[in-house]
């Protein structure tokens, strides 16, 4: 790698400085070293596991199933912040507080040369007292794991041309773990895997990010009530789009919409956020939101903060 | 032990041709570069003069450079840019390595060019200025960092820095090339 980088960019000022460093070192022992310490510069992060290197908030937040997106919604974006090359790695933990429920998730994701993600998240819903309404037990929980692979394909967010956005395709693979209970409100199966096609640009000249995510799904509430009703999966196509305004490098204002199916007749409604994030450095991201969930199992106006942290390298 | 401080004893010794000075330069084929003694720029190849070679077309808008701090502004915003590269330990090797000193100047008219402010852009296209550079998408993001802590340092409103970046960031075809 460092002859390589070498090649292109040395030249002779370059050698010139080198060889000045060298002259205090005119013995052969010492001329190793030599080598070892004149600055033959190269990007400091080549040989790095973890070279990093995306303009701040640019790999995104994490979105409540894991990838790389808003709060709520997935966008085109590949976690962590390494560019062209290398690894990246992101982890958050997201909390939201509703009249009725608690949610709480969190997860991995690890980018592979801003090409390919992977992504894992846990979701756990507390139902609090509507477990005991319901006869699950007050402070039932419910669980999901969310396993998830997304795609470059096309389009760079920030790069090329303006009206090229990154375009990505994914899948997320939800395992429910409480299968009695998707059953029981009559989903017709505990698994399903999501397809999701997203395009997302930050258009410079606005200050604006634009996303738009077209997700195949048979889910319930994302699937924490199962997939399809009765036995069939009757997948549809919901709608899921973010704005952001970016206020500055570090903090940006937003909203985001998710469109979702109400195949159980339990008045599954869409859901919306208000949200800012912020760069607290370049390695960690805080996400505060208002969000609006609608109604769940019959329980309405759903309406709470959303809080989320990630961590990023 | 003792024989290994007797090696590094004898390895310490000076190479018999030492009296002798080497000429590092010839040795490593390092030629002089003379600089223009007006400009103090190294004279380039030529090479056709076009405003095309800024890779865009100028803002159709009369109040944006002023955001920039006008003409002064905006070369004191290039020639930032150019010092923070050149001291930015993940891109100055691509820097040391080129004549900064007609950088700035090229650098501050395309920038002024672009914003409006009335100047002629002299420099060559982005395609031929970068060539066998070797630049790559993080080399791209730290330059954008560079010039966006320039700008901040020059007070230019976060909305305006970004006009700035819509109109330079389509040129990274031209300038990504590895
Ligand atoms: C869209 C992004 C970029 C723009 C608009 C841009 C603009 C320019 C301009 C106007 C010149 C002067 C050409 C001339 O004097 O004829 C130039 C040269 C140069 N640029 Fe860039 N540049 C960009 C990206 C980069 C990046 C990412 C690097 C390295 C990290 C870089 C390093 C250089 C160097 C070292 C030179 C001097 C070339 C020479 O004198 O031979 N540029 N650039």
């Amino acid at each position: 790698m460092i002859a390589k980088r070498g090649a292109f960019i040395i030249s002779n000022l370059t050698k010139r400085r080198q060889m000045r460093c060298m002259k205090a070192f005119l013995t052969p022992a010492a001329l190793t070293i030599a080598v070892a310490i004149c600055p033959v510069q190269t990007a400091a992060q080549d040989s790095d596991f973890l070279p990093g290197g995306k303009l701040v908030l640019t790999n995104a937040t994490s979105s409540i199933e894991g990838s790389s997106g808003g709060g709520i919604a997935t966008w085109a974006t590949i976690g962590g912040l390494e560019t062209d090359r290398g690894f990246g790695v992101t982890g958050h933990a997201t909390i939201i507080e509703l009249p009725d429920y608690g949610w709480q998730s969190h997860g991995i994701a690890i980018g592979i040369a801003n090409r390919v993600e992977l992504s894992y998240a846990r979701q756990n819903f507390d139902t609090r007292n509507v477990g005991a309404a319901l006869g699950l037990g007050r402070g039932y929980t419910l669980n999901q794991d969310v396993f998830g692979a997304k795609l470059r394909v096309a389009g760079d967010l920030v790069y090329g041309d303006p009206l090229m956005p990154q375009i990505s395709i994914g899948v997320q693979h939800k395992r429910n773990l409480d299968g009695a209970v998707t059953r029981a409100v009559g989903a017709a199966s505990a698994n399903g895997t999501d397809f999701v096609v997203s395009a997302s640009k930050l258009l410079l000249s606005r200050s604006m990010l634009l996303s738009a995510t077209a997700r195949y799904t048979a889910a319930n509430q994302t699937g924490l009530l199962g997939f399809g009703s009765g036995t069939r999966h009757d997948y549809a196509i919901e709608f899921e789009g973010s704005a952001a305004y970016q206020l500055s490098r570090r903090a940006v204002l937003g909203a985001e919409f998710r469109s979702k199916p109400d195949r159980l007749g339990l008045g599954e409604d869409d859901w919306m956020d208000l949200f800012a994030a912020y760069a607290v450095t370049d390695n960690l991201t805080l996400t505060a939101a208002y969000a609006d969930l609608g109604s769940i199992a019959t329980f309405e106006d759903q309406r709470g903060a959303f809080l989320s942290a990630q961590l990023a390298f | 032990m003792f024989s290994v401080i007797f090696a590094l004893a004898m390895m310490q010794q000076s190479p018999p041709d030492s009296a002798e000075p080497v000429d590092w330069d010839k040795e490593f084929g390092v030629e002089e570069q003379a600089r223009d003694p007006q400009t103090g720029e190294i004279p380039v190849a030529e090479y056709p003069q076009s405003h095309d070679n800024a890779g865009a077309a100028p803002m159709d808008d009369a109040a944006i450079a002023a955001h920039f701090g006008g003409r002064e502004g905006i070369r004191m915003i290039a020639a930032r840019t150019v010092e923070l590269s050149e001291n930015d330990p993940r891109i100055a090797a691509i820097f040391i390595a080129h004549d900064t000193v007609r950088l700035k100047r090229t650098l501050a008219e395309q920038f002024c060019y672009l914003l409006a402010a009335g100047c002629d852009y002299t420099g060559r296209d982005m395609a031929a200025a970068h060539a066998a550079m070797g630049v790559r998408m993080a080399d791209m993001n730290a330059l954008v960092e560079n010039l966006q802590q320039a700008m901040r340092e020059h007070d230019v409103p976060f909305a305006a820095q970004n006009r700035l970046l819509a109109k330079l960031a389509p040129m990274s075809r031209d300038v990504i090339t590895r």
